[in-house]
């Protein structure tokens, strides 16, 4: 439930302040908080996005094959997850199944994009607020213990301090920050490789991919993928070393962008030896992803079965500017096994934009409140930015099982090969004590050596393909004039579905779920904050500035971990027996009061 | 990258207070909240001819300071009225204290007169109202201040796929909101560079362009009557198209995957301007119908209604492609029995005694 709000002027205590629009992340994100500077906690925060497009309205009538084509222009950093969603979902209600061929093609382009993406996030975006400038104004006394603290990894990635890390992160001029701008070109070459451009793919289709494969094909990817597996085996200890200093230098850091552990991931790369697309055989395929689905709770796997994850999805709205569609048509009243579908499920919803002035009291945010219900409750899961979600539940399920990539049961573990100056190189991904900021962005850079290693695997099972002769990568197929379909993947960013609903050859009903409505969702009709206000709401702040210079890093560290795809602002209050004004009235001013 | 290495391009105050003797920056201001998805901002980061960290330090020869404010990788971070604010650096554009500065919007305008309250995107609140400023006022409030005004994406300069038909927003694009005859204060017209996302290097490039031309080393940037540089979308995607041969000989692909022409398909490439087949996506590498992705149109302003479904043929390719296909069947037999001979080397490449070259030996 929602705390209680504390109102300003009541002598709380409490500053407002305000990031909107937040940059470093995709998209327009405002985070308006309350801040009580005298307990150095975050009481209360508001993640509003201020911008509607509309997918669901305009692609209502369509042509279900044009579905990938415009979904993949929902994000400009992640489209192609979309795309393939989409494809994925109409590969089911077309009743086709790719050449596995074109589906090890689209798992290596998905693979590039994870380590483009993740890449260019963690060095390029969040590795800023971790960079010698940034630590150095908002904490000196870190800054000068980081120049004293020797890098436990020095070996492996050639920085001998942590502050020398520090310094090579500074953007432009930073060496390690103008390396990871090459590398996610070259990783960008690999993705065009397979699916012709980035990030809108010009080569996906339902049934497969337009790729040419041949050799030069896969020894184009092939060679790049290679200088990214040296690549990771001097970031993985270069990012633990600055990680774990921050434990150490910041006693109590692991409490920054904590919340419960409450994280859903819904599966990514399929594999075309069991994926036949049909809804029938869902929870048997998706079993076999080579990233395994799971919702996690407390620690716990609840579940790893797709079916029972589609089943409880749930939108809710409560703070978002839109009608409820309550007594509207019901598009799926059961799915295709007979099970019933929930009419606040995808499949069923309507979307009914309802325009209207910000409020913090009431509604805030064109994001609405997706919801898992567990069978008593709608638990607001996070993907924790995707990766941390990606190997948690894969690591639980212990079901992924390559020459690369083995899942213990506790553990993730990625073995890579002897490259042109590294040996042979093993990293073990651990369940973390927290889900944080830390340990959300810790897990990123393990992704990206998952979604090398695993490119690995890909490569060699399409180069066997194309050696052997089979070169089709695509199927031909029949648009039905009424069908259903879903879609389950692992955007960069976490859990993506795709639910689309197909009357008289057209699109009826198309709903894509990104992550980020996921994590930046606001208060639902059950007054549960989204998982931004939840985890920025339990933030202490480590940060030494005084309200008059005040930066809010470790709340844009929080609100950054989360991999932020869209608009989220903070307001803050700063001690004192009245609420002072600081900054501009936000709105929320006045609230509960 | 307000954090760019000099101060001239430094984020605190530096920029815009020059010191003596110092050249001072042109100021880049970037709003991103139109109806958008950031692949433009992300597709930038691509480019390397030239890259942004050479446009940010100005590598090329020439190229003025710049100071870009950019929300997808700038430091400045806020609050909001603080110290290190990132919406700040627009507000001092309204209020003329960076000259000159170029406006990019990136996404479509919405319709803000449609409805009776609220908007469809904002960038910032207004410290009035404490509401969001759409970003249709932001345009309003800047682009007559602006040395010029750039249109990035489809989206931006045409409207784009957020525009489709069935839209609740009324979105549109910047010319479609300024006026098509609008020029700015320097007299330049909107500059558009259309593409979903833009191809890396044309964004690169124009926007190098326009800095060279801002401190006169160049002139007037060149553009057509949708405001494309010319230089960039003169031809069509055919022209640059390496299998426009398999069009003439009259071999046309019937499934996605093979190598042929694909405009039985649903290729557009014929009849749209943009140069990604003749340049690739990237490096050299990737594209569209060069590599087995159809052309579906996405520079063009008549994007995406005027090219959907995208999967069908295009109506004015049947005639073309049934007269390509019974010329180009005779014009492969002609060239195969040339192929056969050219396939050979000449008799005189041997092993032997004898010198058969033509070449009257003196020994």
């Amino acid at each position: 439930m929602a705390p209680k709000t504390k109102a300003a002027g009541d002598g709380s205590g409490l500053t407002e302040m305000s990031w909107d629009p937040i940059t470093r992340i995709v998209g327009s994100l405002g985070i308006h908080t309350k801040i009580d500077f005298k307990q150095k906690r975050v009481a209360e925060c508001y993640s509003t996005s201020s911008v509607f497009r509309g997918y669901s309205v305009f692609m209502r009538g369509k042509d279900p094959r044009d579905a990938h084509f415009i979904t993949s222009r929902i994000c400009g950093i992640c489209g192609d997850n979309h795309a393939t969603c989409s494809v994925y979902a109409q590969n089911m209600a077309y009743g086709v199944k790719p050449p596995h061929l074109g589906e090890w093609i689209i798992n290596l382009g998905e693979s590039a994009e994870y380590m483009f993406d993740h890449n260019i996030f963690q060095e390029n975006l969040v590795g800023v607020d971790y960079c010698e400038k940034m630590v150095r104004e908002t904490n000196p006394g870190v800054w000068e213990q980081a120049q004293r603290t020797e890098a436990p990894h020095a070996g492996d990635h050639g920085y001998r301090t942590i502050a020398d890390i520090m310094t090579a992160l500074n953007p432009i001029e930073g060496e390690f920050y103008r390396e990871a701008l090459q590398v996610s070109r070259y990783t960008r070459e690999m993705f065009c490789l397979m699916e012709g451009r980035h990030v809108h793919p010009s080569t996906l289709y339902p049934g497969g991919v337009g790729t040419v494969a041949s050799v030069q094909l896969f020894t184009d990817y092939l060679t790049r993928l290679m200088r990214y597996v040296e690549f990771m085996k001097r970031v993985v200890p270069l990012h633990d070393d600055l990680f774990d200093f921050f434990y150490e230098a910041l006693p109590g850091y692991e409490e920054v962008g904590r919340r419960r552990v409450l994280l859903g991931c819904w599966g990514a790369l399929n594999d075309p030896d069991h994926c036949d697309f049909t809804y029938r055989n869902m929870t048997d395929w998706g079993r076999k992803m080579f990233v395994t689905p799971g919702i996690v709770v407390d620690g716990e796997l609840l579940t790893n079965d797709l079916t029972q994850i589609n089943l409880g999805i749930r939108i809710l709205l409560g703070s978002s500017y839109y009608d409820d569609w309550e007594g509207q048509e019901q598009f799926v009243s059961h799915d295709p096994l007979g099970n019933p579908v929930d009419p606040r499920h995808p499949w069923n919803q309507h979307t009914i934009p309802a325009p209207q002035k910000r409020d913090f009291n009431d509604k805030y945010s064109w994001v609405m409140s997706p919801r898992w219900f567990d069978g008593k409750e709608h638990l607001a899961l996070d993907t924790g930015g995707g990766p941390i979600a990606r190997l948690w539940s894969t690591a639980l399920s212990g079901l992924v099982d390559t020459p690369y990539v083995k899942a213990t049961g506790r553990s993730v573990v990625i073995d890579l090969p002897r490259s042109m100056t590294k040996p042979e190189t093993r990293f073990e991904w651990q369940i973390p004590k927290w889900s944080n900021a830390l340990e959300r962005n810790r897990a990123r850079t393990y992704f990206q050596a998952y979604a090398a290693a695993m490119a690995l695997h890909f490569a060699e099972q399409g180069l066997e393909e194309v050696r052997a002769g089979r070169t089709q990568t695509w199927e031909k197929f029949e648009v039905p004039d009424e069908s259903i379909g879903c879609g389950f993947t692992e955007a960069v960013r976490g859990v993506l579905s795709h639910h689309m609903v197909i009357r008289d050859g057209k699109i009826a009903n198309y709903h894509p779920y990104p992550p980020t409505p996921w994590n930046a969702s606001t208060r639902d009709s059950y007054g549960t904050p989204g998982p931004y206000e939840d985890a920025v709401q339990n933030t202490p702040i480590f940060e030494e500035n005084t309200p008059d210079n005040f930066k809010g890093i470790d709340i844009m560290r929080t609100v950054r971990s989360f991999d932020p795809c869209l608009p989220c602002g903070v307001h803050m209050y700063v001690g004192g027996k009245s609420v002072q004004k600081m900054h501009v009235p936000t709105g929320l001013s006045g609230l509960g009061g | 990258m307000g954090a760019a290495p000099t101060t001239e391009t430094g984020s605190r105050g530096a920029a815009d207070a020059p010191s003596a003797g110092d050249e001072s920056p042109i100021h880049v201001l970037w709003i991103n909240a139109g109806l958008s998805c950031d692949g433009d901002s992300v597709s930038l980061t691509a480019a390397s001819q030239p890259s942004i960290e050479e446009i940010a330090t100005s590598a090329l020869p020439g190229l003025p300071k710049v100071a870009i404010h950019w929300p997808l990788i700038d430091f400045d971070s806020g609050p909001v009225q603080g110290a290190d604010t990132f919406i700040e650096w627009f507000f001092k554009g309204e209020r003329g204290e960076l000259d000159p500065f170029v406006l990019v919007i990136e996404g479509s305008i919405p319709n803000e007169a449609i409805k009776p309250e609220g908007y469809w995107c904002g960038f910032g609140d207004d410290p009035e109202t404490g509401q969001p400023i759409t970003t249709s006022e932001w345009i309003d409030r800047l682009a007559d201040k602006a040395l010029a005004v750039v249109a990035i994406g489809t989206c931006a300069t045409y409207g784009g796929i957020h525009a489709m038909a069935g839209n609740p927003t009324g979105a549109m694009g910047v010319p479609d909101y300024l006026g098509w005859d609008w020029t700015s204060k320097a007299d330049i017209p909107i500059v558009c560079v259309p593409g979903c996302p833009i191809k890396p290097d044309n964004f690169a490039e124009t926007l190098t362009y326009l800095l060279y031309q801002a401190v006169g080393a160049a002139p007037m940037i060149p553009l057509d009557d949708q405001l494309r540089p010319t230089w960039l979308f003169g031809s069509t995607v055919h022209e640059g198209c390496d299998r426009a041969g398999f069009y003439e000989q009259g071999q046309f692909a019937t499934t996605y995957d093979a190598p042929t022409c694909s405009v039985k398909l649903g290729c557009w490439g014929p009849v749209v301007k943009c140069n990604v087949p003749k340049r690739g996506w990237m490096n050299g590498i990737g594209g569209c119908p060069n590599v087995g992705g159809i052309c579906i149109a996405c520079t063009m302003p008549g994007f995406p209604d005027k090219f959907m479904p995208f999967m069908d043929e295009p109506p004015g390719a049947k005639v073309s492609v049934t007269a390509s296909a019974t010329y180009g069947k005779v014009i492969r037999r002609l060239r195969g029995i040339t192929a056969r001979t050219v396939d050979h080397e000449p008799k005189w490449r041997h092993r032997g005694e004898q010198l058969t070259s033509g070449y009257p030996s003196p020994w």
